[in-house]
């Protein structure tokens, strides 16, 4: 049997002094463990690379969800960067007054089919105060004819007050003039893609030329500075012809399609705005509380109407990203799960050579937060591409939003460590013993 | 019956020289002075006891026995007698019902796991039956891994995991992977990251149980070069011809100790080897291992 020599050690062993061949003191902590995130990355990414193809059906999910809200973010971003440019070209503190919607049988028809705006309305309200310039805009579409070539193109029959009311700048020539209009002159002055696509073919100078619309003669007046074409309806694919000319020869109709007024301060929008809805209904003897039969709106409203529908979008995409970032997460968790299963005999080796239960617990959060982070990644990239392109075939702006970037990084990141958690605890929580017996 | 003489220090160690790297260390000069004054092993009454529904199930019924520093003792045993259960307590894989444990001065009973793990990292290097290697690992990133739950430098873990390969020739073959290698080099990797750390003991786990009989003498002639350069290595196996190049037998019976002799002349395994070799005349070492099943 044993020896009493030896319990006699045993029995007082600090006493003795620290004699035996590693007597380094078992409390001390040792140099530096840290999270051992180095270690635990490297045995990550070789366990998620020995199975490429698993991991990459396994990150499926994450990587659907963030390119789908990456690419969403930058369509969207692209369409209310858009309308932000537009809407400076239409020029500031513009109030727009449509007519309203036709009801017949009971059937509301859109906004605009009503005719209810005549140039009389449109004289009033240029006695509006703050007003300072008011057109009535006739609008038809129309097959435009000259030097043997043609093009189908928008022409509005305005008032000079057009082209301070829009911003316009001219590159040939001049606005026609209120006489034009009084008298009913047919001259005309058209935007840059008319011009491209009527008179560079034939390397005239449209200046002076004749062109014919609807079978009318008009003489070209001025060519308007192009102001560039930025997708979604091209601003300077237009031709302006003098209102009185437009009613008669064109459009043979009493009612104007909008009226536009153009405000002095931004400050004053809101005032003229009631002002100008006040003397329509009015004018239109619409009783206080009926219905009004035209709709008067400021530019800042078209930009909050834009941005309430983007904003719906982005809420509706971002939802179905949450749902599949849901599945991916669990995706993940049972990936994990199986990893667990498949290395519990690892685990056990690492534990009996000297793993603490949180060393095990950190490889396997390292583990799924290098999964959820590479799922991150590639959707990312998948998502600007898809965005890209999306932009690209609308002709919007495209831009790489960072904070969504960042944000869409860092949900992917949040969803490895909390669906790779409860696997993680799991595999920590092994008995080293029954895990070195696994097979 | 015998008590473990101080005289039986081995001289390899004498010189002074720290066998895992090669460096003259003060520590292992005056632990050649004075041997045994502190067992490496230092167990009193051990028990442990596993619960099975309603009843407990003794597996270790107090084990009293003391392994001094240089010791190379072998844990014998039929299935059942408890020698897993008492190698399971000495790893520090396990908590003792009842007893105490102290390893190398420190009472291992009262620990708790984070503590454990790293006594198990520090002071005591297991080798497996089943070599339990890294499969996706090169063997130097197998050896290297202890060294990382130390929390050592990636160049000190790398030189340090170099030299243990070396020490148990096979620093040719650092960056094979455990399925390049023979069962004989898996085992050796093995030993080699079971002595990375500079552990106090070397806990081997029928170390041969899965190798045929010519590597099988291969290691035990690993681990008595080991043991020669001053490394205490307690052997569980159920083998008597594997326990015989010993230095001590400890023979288990349905948890108690049977006997505790002092093997007085081991079998000296590299001449055994040589002998075999000699016979075969073959000049190449190295044979593929024969995994057999292994009896539970």
């Amino acid at each position: 049997m044993s020896t009493p020599t030896t319990q006699q050690d045993t029995k007082t062993p600090q006493a003795q002094g620290q004699t035996s061949r590693a007597p380094a003191p078992q409390k001390k902590a040792p140099a530096h463990r840290g999270l051992m995130i180095g270690a635990g990355l490297e045995s990550g990414w070789e366990a998620l690379w020995a199975n490429r193809l698993r991991s990459l059906l396994t990150v499926l999910g994450v990587i659907v969800g963030v390119a789908a809200v990456i690419a969403v973010v930058t369509l969207t971003q692209g369409t209310s960067e858009l309308l932000n440019s537009r809407l400076t070209g239409l020029g500031t503190n513009v109030l727009t007054i449509t007519p309203g919607s036709t009801t017949t049988g009971g059937a509301a028809g859109g906004l605009g089919t009503r005719q209810s705006l005549t140039q009389d309305d449109a004289t009033a309200v240029a006695s509006v105060p703050n007003i300072t310039g008011v057109t009535p805009v006739i609008t038809v579409s129309a097959q435009v004819i000259a030097a043997g070539q043609n093009w189908n193109t928008r022409v509005q029959g305005v008032t000079p007050a057009m082209q301070q009311i829009q911003n316009w700048d001219m590159a040939q020539g001049a606005w026609f003039s209120d006489a034009d209009n009084t008298e009913g002159t047919p001259v005309a002055v058209i935007g840059q893609t008319v011009v491209d696509n009527l008179f560079t073919a034939a390397a005239t100078q449209p200046l002076g030329q004749m062109i014919t619309i609807r079978s009318q003669p008009f003489r070209v007046v001025g060519v308007l500075k192009a102001k560039g074409s930025s997708g979604l309806g091209n601003q300077d694919d237009v031709i302006y012809v003098p209102f009185t000319v437009a009613q008669t020869r064109l459009n043979n109709s009493q009612y104007v399609n909008q009226i536009l007024a153009q405000v002095n301060d931004a400050n004053n929008v809101d005032g003229a705005q009631t002002a100008i809805t006040t003397l329509l209904e009015q004018r239109h003897n619409i009783p206080a509380g009926g219905q009004d039969d035209f709709q008067v709106r400021s530019s800042t409203q078209f930009v909050q109407t834009a941005q309430q529908f983007s904003t719906t979008l982005t809420l509706l995409l971002v939802g179905i990203a949450a749902i599949s970032l849901l599945v991916g997460g669990i995706g993940i968790m049972n990936i994990m799960l199986v990893s667990v299963t498949e290395r519990t005999r690892e685990i056990g080796v690492r534990m009996a050579i000297g793993a603490r239960r949180s060393d095990i617990r950190n490889q396997f959060l390292i583990e799924a937060l290098t999964l959820s982070c590479a799922g991150g990644i590639i959707g990312i990239l998948i998502g600007l591409i898809g965005g890209w392109a999306l932009t690209n075939a609308f002709s919007l702006p495209f831009i790489a939003s960072l904070p969504w970037i960042a944000l869409a990084f860092g949900v992917a990141a949040l969803i490895g460590v909390i669906f790779g958690f409860y696997p993680a605890i799991r595999a920590s929580q092994l008995d080293p013993i029954v895990a070195l017996r696994t097979e | 019956m015998s008590s473990p003489s101080h005289s039986s220090a081995p001289p390899e160690v004498q010189n002074g020289r720290n066998v895992y790297d090669g460096q003259a260390t003060p520590l292992d000069a005056k632990q050649t002075r004075a041997p045994g004054v502190q067992p490496v092993i230092a167990v009193r009454q051990l028990t442990k006891y596993y619960i099975l529904g309603q009843t407990r199930v003794p597996a270790l019924r107090g084990v009293t026995f003391a392994v001094n520093a240089g010791e190379f003792v072998a844990v014998m045993g039929a299935s059942g007698s408890g020698k897993s259960t008492l190698m399971n307590l000495i790893g520090c894989l396990d908590k003792p019902s009842g007893g105490e444990y102290w390893l190398a001065g420190t009472p291992v009973s009262t620990l708790t796991s984070d503590q454990l793990a790293d006594i198990r990292n520090r002071r005591i290097g297991f080798v497996f039956q089943g070599f339990n290697l890294l499969s996706r690992a090169s063997a130097l990133k197998n050896v290297a891994l202890p060294m990382m739950y130390a929390g050592l430098s990636p160049a000190e873990r790398e030189r340090r995991a170099r030299r243990a390969l070396e020490l148990v020739g096979l620093a040719s073959r650092a960056s094979h992977t455990p399925l390049q290698l023979s069962g004989g080099q898996q085992q050796r990797v093995a030993i080699a990251r079971a002595l990375v750390n500079r552990p106090a003991l070397l806990l081997a786990d029928e170390p041969t149980g899965n190798l045929d009989s010519r590597t099988s003498l291969e290691i035990m002639a690993v681990l008595q070069t080991l043991n020669q350069h001053g490394i205490t290595i307690l052997l569980v196996t159920h083998e008597a011809d594997i326990a015989a190049y010993a230095k001590r037998q400890i023979t288990f019976r349905d948890g108690r100790v049977l006997s505790d002799e002092r093997n007085g002349a081991p079998r000296d395994a590299t001449a055994d080897l040589l002998r075999v070799r000699q016979r075969s005349d073959e000049p190449a070492p190295q044979r593929q291992a024969r995994i057999q099943e292994e009896p539970v």
